[in-house]
């Protein structure tokens, strides 16, 4: 070995050390907190250069481009270690095996499934959860009803041509519920588009939700979308956009500002299973790790995008473990388990804001309804999957039999939260479809921050266009 | 690179901002000079009252520095990045994202000691995910920050098109005025020397559809500093486009602060015979080009047109009101590149006041090779602007 290199390796070495024993100020990077209700494998930390907690924001200028001089000086050290050879690539040290093992495609078995209630409702014994109060509970409860009843007669209404189009979140009505639920009002939100309830829970009305599906005046998106595609800066609601997981490394964008204001809050993204075949799924992650930007990752595994069911989606074992490859923590759980939504949520959120990193929750679910009114998927499943999971396997009931166990509801409660939110349904339906659609100059404005020139002149040619010929466009348009 | 840059009279330059929230930016406002509009009134494009730059002297007259101080000499890029340190010191949000910029300072150095100044947090690496980063910077603008993304070859911010257009472009619309998105997109484009076809892009071509963007291009020091700051300040997303050949050209900006206007042209050779309209490099192939045509005894008036959407069609007026004659010289492919926006702009507007057919010199529409003599082949040439400007005025 060259003299020289033997110097500059253990100059390396030096300062390899110091930097690693430098105290660090963040309490982002102590231990993990006592989780009490989960616990946390403990993350090797066998390299110095990957993954180091006790150092500046992402900032990693570990072993690059001096590999060769610290495989030298490892290859002098790792001798006297034994059998166990070790050596330093980019990344940190690995141990040789003289045996050729590929990992295997899949694990023996599945990552297991975190549940707390039963399907009879029933808390299964031993299970840990976050205890709700029963204000919450009830909250929970009528808030899931309220979701159903605001789908099926919106679907309806689709069906009956008062609105153009629509889509249910049928079946993931504990996902919805229970996760807001978990969540402050800090939290940012960036929906895919089948989370309204969400929104509910954070108070849009069901007027509010009417008024975009009809696109009238009064739609805080001034009629600019499609059904569904609520918004709302007041409610950290950020606006649906169609394209798939395009929210995704919004949400890493958005909790970076949280992390630049040192907030006491985090994002959360939802996205079914499709979406995890979207390239932005892959960097996303893979940001938000590296970044350690506290963002909650929520994958609504509900077995089909569109007409394509998981087995044709991906290979893995559904997205809960993707999350190893990217160094995520991740857990899977019953979506249909109000309980045990509302529990990993709040856990994740903790970890996320306290320890500064994302976490991925995978819930399980079934989409019961068709993808959207301009499906019918009963063209690609049989009929008698879709009627199992809406009985045998619907959230609300499951979680109905808790709170009704718990002698907190009862059938008469039960008929008259049903009426009355139809009740109101129907009138905010009423209401919105009266009400006029926004006028013309909505067509020009918030492009920009200020209208420019090409567009008032653009605006002015539609406007003669209209006087010129006012029976050829709509009457009940302010123009 | 000779640096035939516009010889302004170098007065500091104010963008009053009508109609939009100044938050925290009041203080940095009140530091701004104004200056009386030069000649013919103040360019309204935008809505926006404008204070001009004053007039460039004519080429074969000497520069004068009209302001205060003498100046300091800066490259392109140092413009760039003295523009970038001002915004971040003065507002906290201004933050930067995109691949190599911090340790590294950027491929183009425009980045440069900023992760030491304002911390790696601020000067964010990213992994290689165009698509993606441009995506976090919409969610941060979403939530209040002002990111500055850079594509490291313009090209490779195709990957991101899908957020620039469906995000970027169309958020605050959608969302019905309630998010707003105000994003710089910047890096290098346009041909270089030999660095091959998907290193060559002219993606103004490709962007210029999208509704809800702004885009400008530099081409001096001076305006590369004054267009960033006013990207930056501005509340709708803007596409800087910077050209990988500029980098180091060479000139004598202010000492003040100044900001200049997005949807301003910049006259850089008054003239009346024939308005040559360009932008970014293939400005210094016009003012090459215009000193033959001088000697031959033309007297070419040359716009830099910088706001490439929207047009100016203020300034393009005036001078075509004078002139009666075009000729568009850009770096874009033939077809669906910014020339063939422009002319069309121009036919809709100007039609009366034209002599001539409007000529347009492009790239041909063909990828751009790496061999030298056949790169050449495809960016317009001086000659080929000095024939042209023979025909049209003939």
């Amino acid at each position: 070995m060259a003299p020289w290199l033997v110097r500059t390796s253990s100059q390396l070495a030096r300062r390899a050390a110091s930097r690693l024993l430098s105290p660090s100020q963040h309490r982002r990077h102590r231990a993990p907190a006592p989780w009490i209700l989960c616990s946390v494998p403990p993350v090797p930390r066998t390299s110095p250069a990957a993954g180091g907690g006790l150092r500046e924001f992402c900032s990693v200028r570990g072993f690059t481009g001096e590999s060769s001089a610290a495989a030298a000086a490892t290859a002098e050290d790792g001798l006297a270690g034994g059998d166990l050879q070790e050596l330093d690539f980019p990344g940190g040290k690995v141990s040789f095996v003289a045996e050729m093992n590929f990992l295997p495609e899949s694990q023996r078995e599945r990552i297991n499934c975190y549940r707390v209630l039963d399907d009879d409702g029933r808390t299964v014994s031993g299970s840990k959860f976050q205890e709700v109060s029963k204000d919450m509970a009830l909250k929970m409860y009528s808030e899931m009803v309220t979701l159903q009843i605001m789908d099926t007669i919106f679907y309806e209404a689709q069906r009956q041509g008062r609105i153009s189009f629509y889509l249910t979140s049928h079946g993931e009505e504990a996902i919805n519920i229970a996760s807001a639920a978990a969540l402050s009002m800090d939290d940012i939100v960036l929906p895919q588009y089948r989370e309204p309830g969400v929104l509910l829970w954070r108070g849009f009305t069901l007027q509010e939700f009417a008024n975009q599906c009809f696109g009238n005046s009064l739609d805080y998106g001034k009629g600019r979308q499609m059904p569904i595609h609520y918004g709302s800066n007041r409610l950290n609601y950020f606006t649906v956009s169609s394209p798939i997981a395009t929210q995704l490394p919004h949400a890493v964008g958005a909790a970076y500002s949280l992390k630049m204001d040192k907030k006491e809050a985090c994002a959360i993204t939802y996205f079914g299973d499709g979406g995890t075949s979207e390239g932005d799924f892959h960097a996303a992650l893979n940001f938000a790790a590296v970044m350690e930007a506290p963002v909650i990752f929520f994958c609504r595994n509900n077995g089909w995008a569109i007409s394509t069911p998981t087995a044709e989606q991906f290979r893995s074992d559904g997205a809960v473990v993707r999350g190893l490859a990217y160094g995520m923590r991740s857990i899977r759980v019953d979506g249909n388990d109000a309980l045990a939504v509302y529990s990993a949520v709040h856990t994740a959120r903790e970890m996320a804001i306290t320890e500064g990193r994302p976490i991925l929750v995978e819930a399980l679910t079934y989409r019961v309804g068709h993808h959207s009114t301009s499906d019918d998927s009963t063209k690609y499943r049989p009929v008698d999957e879709i009627e199992h999971w809406r009985t045998a396997r619907d959230p609300i009931s499951r979680y109905r039999k808790w709170v009704q166990g718990n002698g907190w509801w009862s059938d008469s409660d039960e008929s008259e939260l049903r009426n009355s939110v139809r009740h109101e349904l129907l009138q905010a339906i009423q209401v919105a479809e009266r009400m006029p659609k926004p006028p013309l100059t909505e067509l020009f404005t918030d492009v920009y921050d200020e209208i420019p020139s090409n567009l008032r002149e653009q605006e002015r040619l539609l406007r003669d266009a209209i006087k010129k010929h006012p029976a050829d466009y709509p009457a009940d348009v302010h123009v | 690179m000779a640096a035939a840059s516009s010889l302004h009279v170098a007065a500091p330059v104010a963008t009053p901002r009508v109609g939009s929230s100044a938050g925290n930016r009041s203080a940095s406002a009140a530091r701004v000079v104004r200056v009386a509009a030069a000649g013919s009134g103040a360019a309204r494009a935008g809505g926006r009252l404008v204070a001009r730059a004053a007039v460039a002297a004519k080429e074969n007259s000497p520069a004068r520095a009209a302001s205060k101080s003498d100046g300091h000499e800066v490259l392109l890029f140092e413009a760039l990045r003295e523009a970038l340190i001002e915004e971040m010191k003065v507002d906290p949000t201004v933050c930067v994202f995109g691949e190599d910029v911090g340790h590294y300072g950027g491929s183009y150095k425009v980045t440069k000691g900023l992760a030491e100044m304002f911390g790696d947090l601020r000067v964010l690496d990213t992994p290689i995910a165009e698509n993606s980063f441009t995506g976090m910077g919409v969610g941060a603008a979403m939530k209040g920050l002002r990111p500055v993304i850079e594509g490291m070859n313009m090209g490779f911010l195709l990957l991101a098109y899908n957020q620039i257009s469906n995000n970027c472009g169309m958020l605050h619309y959608t969302s019905g005025g309630q998010f707003k998105i105000p994003v710089v997109i910047r890096g290098p484009g346009g041909v270089g020397r030999q660095l091959g076809a998907e290193h060559s892009q002219r993606l103004e071509s490709y962007f210029q559809s999208i509704p809800g963007l702004q885009m400008v291009a530099c081409s001096t020091p001076y305006n590369a500093k004054g267009l960033m700051k006013a990207a930056i300040r501005s509340e709708n997303p803007v596409v800087l486009f910077e050209h990988v050949l500029l980098y180091n050209l060479k000139e004598k900006i202010p000492d003040e602060e100044y900001v200049l206007c997005l949807e301003e042209a910049e006259m850089v050779r008054p003239g009346e015979h024939v308005t040559i309209l360009t932008y970014s490099r293939m400005r210094y192939h016009v003012m090459q080009a215009a000193k033959t045509l001088v000697n031959k005894g033309y007297d070419p008036e040359v716009i830099d047109i910088r706001s490439l959407k929207p047009f100016d069609l203020h300034t393009i007026g005036n001078s075509i009101k004078k002139t009666h004659r075009v000729l568009i010289v850009e770096e874009c492919m033939r077809t669906g590149g910014i020339g063939a926006s422009l002319r069309s702009a121009i036919i809709d507007n100007f039609w009366d006041y034209l002599d001539a057919p409007i000529m347009c010199l492009s790239s041909q529409d063909v990828p751009t090779p790496y061999a030298a003599p056949l790169e050449d082949a495809t960016v317009v040439q001086p000659a080929q602007i000095v024939a042209a400007v023979e025909q049209i005025c003939r």
